[in-house]
C-alpha cells in the first residue's frame, strides 16, 4: 500500500509532465496473497504486489494511452512521452468530448485492516479447518483463500482527484468424493466475515450427499438454482446487455426494448457501486462518481450503464460512472450488480416442487445467441433430483441451453437471502454480483455427462 | 541481473530453502485498435518485476514484486520463505522435482522483421484500409481491427545452477466485422476469433495473413449470415475448419492432458480431467487417424520458446498416437510422480505469477486428404469454421461449441450458407468418429492468446496446429 499522499504526488507529478490539452492518470495498485489447496493440502501459496499507472492524453481529440508499473521520475517521464507519441499517430476521435470535470465523490470506508494484514499462517489455518475434516471423511478438499488490498486513484488536468483503498477476502472450496462433489464460497471486505470451517462443512455435506449420482434424461425441468448458479447467469446477462456500447451497436438484448416487459414482474436487477453490501467502489476509472443504474425494474427493461464516451454519443446523457480502464473494447460495464430478494427460503422452494432439479452451481457458461440471451453451460458440484418436495437422489451433471430472460420470465419463487458471487468478469476488481436463489418453472437441459 | 538473481538464491538457501528459482522479467507491448474508421486506441505498455519460488520444509512458497532492486529482492525472498513455512502447516507428500535441470543458455525468437521497428503509420494505415474494406458492405455495423506486439525478456536462475536468458517476441492481429439485423448479431473474424491470431514472430506474421485481401469478404459474410438459413438440428457428418479444430484440440485434448488437472490440483477452479493416470498408454482417445502432439519447438507457434519457466528445454512429445492416449503435459514435480522427466510445459503469466502446466503448441498432426477431395467424398454434411461459443464440462467430456460460419455439403459439393451453427458431443466418442484429416498444405498453427487457468487467474499464450478434419454422426444445431 502506497497511501493517498504518495499516490497523489505521483499522479500530480505525471500530470505536470504532460503538454497535452488534457491529461488523465489512473493508478491501480494491488497486493494479493493467495493460499491454494488441493488433495487436502496446500500446493500453491503466493504473494504478489504490483501497480499500474496509466496515462491518457488528449491532444485536441487525438487520444494516446501508455502505462507502466514503474513509479520513478524517469519512468513517469517515459510514460507521458509514450502517451504523447501514441496521440501523435492518432486521428481525431469524434466520440471524445472532454475528460470529466471534478464531481463530489462519496466517502466509503471499504478498507479493512485485518484483511490487509492477514498472514500466510492465518490463511493456512483456515485452509486446515477445511482439509482436516475432509481427510477424516476420506474426501478430497481443494480451493483458494485470497486476501487482497487495492488502491484505486484517478487524477486529471481538470482538477479531478479520486482515491479509494479497499480490501477483499475471498474463499472458495470444492470438496470431492470418488463420485460426487460439493461447493461453497464467500467474499467480503473483512476477512473476519469468512467462516472457513462452516464453508468447508457446507461443501463437505454436499460432497457426501452427491455420491453415486444417477442418470436423468435431458429435457425441461423445474429448477431451484442456488445463489452460486444465479450469480453466474446474471453476470452473463450483464455482459451481454447492460452496457451502453452494446445497446448503441445493436448487440444488446435491451436494444429497442427499453420500457418493455422482459422478465417476470418480480424481477429487479440493478447496479450500485455505493451500496455497502455490493463490495463497493465509489467512482469509475475516469474518476466519475458511481450512480445507481436500474437495468430491469419489476420486469421492465429500464436502463444501461454509460461512460463518458458512450454518454457523449447520446443527447442529454451523462456518464453513470461505469468506465473500465482505457483502452478497452467492451465499453462501460457494471461491476456491482444486484438482484432484489424475494420472500421465500430454499426449503420452501423445495417443499413446493413436485418434480425438478436442484442446481448448486453452473460451470463454463457461454453465450450461444446473445440477442435471445441463450447461454449454454454445465451443472456442477451438487445436482439433485427433486420429487414430491424432497431431494431424492444426486444426478449426473447436465448441460443446459437456455435463454436467461425466458428463465427470468418463468420465475416462481425468489429467495429472501442474497449472496455475493465473485464472477470472472470482475475478478480483477473489487465488486461482484449479489443475488438470491430462484425457483424457475422450466429450464432446458440438452445433454448429460458421465459424472 | 546476475547479481540480483544470485542474491535471491543465496538468501533463500541461507534461510533454509532446499530449492529456489527466480525469474526477472521485462515486458514491452504495443497495441493498436481501430473501430469504424477511427483509431480507437494506441497503447504502449511496460512492466517489469521478479518472482522468487522456493521449497522449504517440503512445501512451496512464491512471492513477487515490481521493484527490481537488491533490498526488495531480500524482502521478497524472505516473504517466499515465510509463505512456504505456512504451506508446510497443511502439507502433502514430499516434493520431488526429479532429475536436476542445470542449463546455461540463451534463446531468442527468430524474427525476420522486428515489429517494434515498423513505423506506426504503416500499421495504422493497414488497419484503417481493412476497416474501410469491411464496411464496404451495407449492413456492417461495426468493423474492428487490431495489432499487438510483445517483447518479453526474462532471466531464469535456479539453485541447481541454471542461468537462462530468453527473449520472446510475439505478433498478433485480428479483424472483426459485425452485422446486426433481423433479430441477429453476426460476426466474421480473420485470421481467427478471440480478438486476434498471434504467433512468436515478427511483422512478417502480419504480412503472411494478407489482412487487406480478406477484409471485404468478412463484411460480406457477416451481412449474408443475417439472412442465412438456420443450422439444422439433428445428427450429421461434420467437417471442421482449421481454426475451429484448433479450439476443439485446445478444449478437449490440451486441457485434459495437463497432468496437474489429472492429479486434482486444478479441481477447485477449472476442474479435473477424464484422462486419469491409469489410462495412460492404453486408453483409446480417438480413431486411428488421430495423432496429437505437444511441440514447443515449432517455429512461429504461440507456444514456442527455448526453455519453460522451470528451466526445462522446449520439447516435442506425443499426447495421442494412432488414437491411443500416450502422454501428458508435465512439470518437474508432476512428471516425477509418474516416474517421468518433465516435458517442459511450466509457464507463468509474467513475473508476478507462479508457473503452471500450460499448453505449448498442441497439434492435430496433418493427415493425407486434400480439402476438395474431402468435400467431394462427403455426400451429406456440414462444414463449420471459426469459433464463437465454447463450453465444456469440468472433466473435459461433454462439450458444446458454436461457430461463426457454416456451409451445407450436398452430394460432395458446397451448399447453402448456415447461421448459428452449433455441435455437441462427448470427447472420446467425438474423436473416435474422426475418419479423415487434411494434409499439411491446409495446416497452420493457430494462436490462442487468452487461455485462462489458475488462481490467481493467469492467461497463457498457446498454439494449436490443425487442418480441416471430418467427424461422423455428430449432434448439430443445439439451440433452444
Amino acid at each position: 500500500m502506497l497511501g493517498r499522499p504518495r499516490i497523489r504526488e505521483r499522479i500530480e507529478h505525471a500530470l505536470s509532465l504532460s503538454k497535452a490539452d488534457q491529461t488523465e492518470v489512473v493508478f491501480m495498485g494491488e497486493s494479493e496473497q493467495l493460499t491454494r489447496f488441493a488433495n487436502s493440502y496446500v500446493h500453491q501459496n503466493v504473494a504478489k504486489e504490483d501497480v499500474d499507472l496509466r496515462v491518457r492524453v488528449a491532444v485536441g481529440t487525438k487520444i494516446g494511452i501508455a502505462s507502466t508499473n514503474d513509479l520513478s521520475d524517469a519512468a513517469l517521464c517515459r510514460v507521458v512521452e509514450s502517451a504523447m507519441t501514441a496521440a501523435k499517430f492518432q486521428q481525431d476521435n469524434p466520440d471524445f468530448i472532454s475528460l470529466p470535470e471534478p464531481q463530489p465523490i462519496r466517502e466509503i470506508d471499504g478498507f479493512v485492516e485485518s484483511t490487509a494484514a492477514c498472514t500466510p499462517q492465518k490463511r493456512a489455518e483456515a485452509v486446515r479447518s477445511i482439509c482436516l475434516p475432509s481427510r477424516e471423511h476420506a474426501l478430497n478438499a481443494s480451493g483458494a483463500f485470497a486476501t487482497r488490498s487495492f488502491e484505486y486513484s484517478v487524477g486529471n488536468s481538470l482538477g479531478l482527484f479520486a482515491y479509494y483503498p479497499t480490501t477483499l477476502a475471498d474463499l472458495r472450496t470444492v470438496i470431492m468424493s470418488d463420485t460426487g462433489s460439493g461447493y461453497a464460497a464467500a467474499a467480503s471486505l473483512d476477512v473476519e466475515d469468512i467462516d472457513a470451517e462452516s464453508l468447508g462443512q457446507e461443501a463437505m455435506d454436499k460432497a457426501l450427499r452427491s455420491r453415486s449420482p444417477v442418470d436423468v434424461p435431458p429435457g425441461e425441468y423445474a429448477v431451484i438454482l442456488e445463489e452460486y448458479a444465479v450469480s453466474a447467469l446474471i453476470a452473463y446477462l450483464a455482459y451481454m446487455g447492460f452496457s451502453a456500447q452494446a445497446l448503441q451497436e445493436g448487440r444488446s438484448f435491451m436494444t429497442g426494448k427499453l420500457g418493455d416487459e422482459v422478465t417476470a414482474e418480480t424481477i429487479s436487477i440493478w447496479d450500485d457501486g455505493l451500496h455497502p453490501r455490493n463490495l463497493p467502489m465509489p467512482f469509475d476509472f475516469e474518476g466519475v462518481p458511481k450512480q445507481r443504474v436500474d437495468f430491469i425494474t419489476r420486469g421492465v427493461a429500464s436502463g444501461v450503464v454509460y461512460d463518458s464516451y458512450t454518454a457523449g454519443r447520446e443527447e442529454g446523457k451523462e456518464s453513470t460512472g461505469h468506465a473500465l480502464p482505457a483502452p478497452n473494447s467492451i465499453g462501460p460495464f457494471p461491476w456491482n450488480v444486484a438482484m432484489d430478494p424475494g420472500q421465500e427460503t430454499k426449503e420452501q422452494m423445495l417443499a413446493s416442487t413436485k418434480k425438478g432439479l436442484w442446481v448448486t452451481r453452473v460451470h463454463y457458461v457461454r453465450p450461444v445467441h446473445p440477442l435471445k440471451t441463450i447461454v449454454t453451460g454445465m451443472t456442477r458440484d451438487g445436482t439433485f433430483l427433486i420429487e414430491d418436495g424432497e431431494l431424492v437422489r444426486p444426478v449426473k451433471n447436465l448441460r443446459f441451453t437456455q435463454s436467461i430472460l425466458e428463465a427470468l420470465s418463468d420465475v416462481e419463487m425468489i429467495g429472501h437471502d442474497t449472496m455475493m458471487g465473485r464472477e470472472a468478469f470482475v475478478e480483477n476488481f473489487i465488486g461482484g454480483v449479489r443475488v438470491p436463489a430462484l425457483k424457475i418453472g422450466k429450464f432446458t437441459f440438452t445433454s448429460t455427462t458421465e459424472f | 541481473m546476475k547479481e540480483l538473481a544470485s542474491r535471491a538464491l543465496n538468501l533463500a538457501q541461507t534461510k533454509g530453502a532446499s530449492y529456489a528459482d527466480i525469474r526477472i522479467t521485462d515486458l514491452k507491448t504495443q497495441g493498436i485498435a481501430v473501430k469504424n474508421g477511427i483509431v480507437e486506441a494506441i497503447s504502449l505498455n511496460t512492466s517489469h518485476g521478479f518472482g522468487v519460488r522456493v521449497i522449504v520444509d517440503g512445501a512451496w512458497g512464491f512471492a513477487s514484486s515490481a521493484q527490481v532492486e537488491s533490498k526488495e529482492v531480500d524482502k521478497i525472498t524472505a516473504l517466499a520463505i515465510q509463505i512456504a513455512k505456512a504451506s508446510s502447516l497443511v502439507k502433502g507428500e514430499e516434493i520431488d522435482l526429479g532429475p536436476v535441470e542445470a542449463h546455461r543458455d540463451t534463446y531468442s525468437t527468430p524474427v525476420a522483421i522486428d515489429p517494434f521497428q515498423v513505423s506506426m503509420e504503416e500499421k495504422i494505415d493497414l488497419l484503417l484500409a481493412c476497416d474501410e474494406a469491411m464496411r464496404k458492405t451495407k449492413g456492417v455495423t461495426v468493423a474492428e481491427g487490431s495489432m499487438l506486439f510483445i517483447r518479453e525478456r526474462q532471466v531464469f536462475a535456479s539453485t541447481e545452477g541454471s542461468f537462462i536468458e530468453q527473449e520472446i517476441i510475439e505478433t498478433g492481429t485480428g479483424l472483426v466485422a459485425t452485422a446486426v439485423g433481423e433479430g441477429e448479431v453476426q460476426k466474421r473474424s480473420y485470421p481467427n476469433s478471440f480478438g486476434r491470431h498471434q504467433g512468436t514472430a515478427g511483422y512478417e506474421f502480419i504480412q503472411k495473413y494478407d489482412l487487406l485481401g480478406n477484409a471485404e469478404r468478412l463484411g460480406e459474410e457477416a451481412v449474408a449470415l443475417l439472412s442465412a438459413r438456420q443450422c439444422p438440428s439433428g445428427v450429421a457428418t461434420l467437417i471442421l475448419g482449421p481454426t475451429q479444430l484448433a479450439l476443439q484440440v485446445h478444449e478437449s485434448c490440451g486441457h485434459p492432458t495437463e497432468l496437474d488437472r489429472a492429479l486434482g490440483t486444478e479441481a477447485s477452479y477449472a476442474g479435473t480431467s477424464f484422462l486419469t493416470p491409469e489410462m495412460l498408454g492404453d486408453f483409446r482417445y480417438g480413431s486411428g487417424v488421430a495423432n496429437i502432439t505437444a511441440d514447443a519447438t515449432l517455429r512461429g507457434g504461440l507456444g514456442t520458446f527455448g526453455y519453460d519457466d522451470e528451466g526445462v528445454p522446449a520439447q516435442r512429445a506425443f499426447l495421442v498416437k494412432d488414437g491411443i492416449f500416450v502422454g501428458y503435459l508435465t512439470s518437474r514435480e508432476t512428471a516425477s510422480q509418474l516416474g517421468q522427466r518433465s516435458n517442459g510445459t511450466m509457464r507463468a503469466d509474467g513475473w508476478s505469477n507462479l508457473p503452471l502446466i500450460r499448453m505449448t503448441n498442441i497439434n492435430l498432426e496433418p493427415g493425407e486428404w486434400e480439402l476438395q477431395d474431402l468435400i467431394a467424398d462427403t455426400d451429406d454434411g456440414i462444414y463449420m469454421e471459426m469459433n464463437r461459443s465454447w463450453s465444456i464440462d469440468d472433466k473435459r467430456l461433454n462439450f458444446q461449441f458454436g461457430t461463426e460460419i457454416a456451409y451445407e455439403i450436398r452430394n460432395g459439393k458446397w451448399g447453402d450458407l448456415l447461421k448459428n451453427a452449433t455441435y455437441a458431443g462427448m470427447t472420446p466418442q467425438f474423436w473416435a468418429s474422426c475418419d479423415a484429416i487434411c494434409n499439411d498444405k491446409h495446416w497452420d498453427i493457430w494462436g490462442t492468446p487468452n487461455c485462462g487457468k489458475g488462481q490467481p487467474g493467469q492467461a497463457a499464450h498457446v498454439g494449436h496446429g490443425a487442418s480441416p478434419a471430418r467427424f461422423r454422426n455428430v449432434r448439430v444445431g443445439v439451440m433452444k
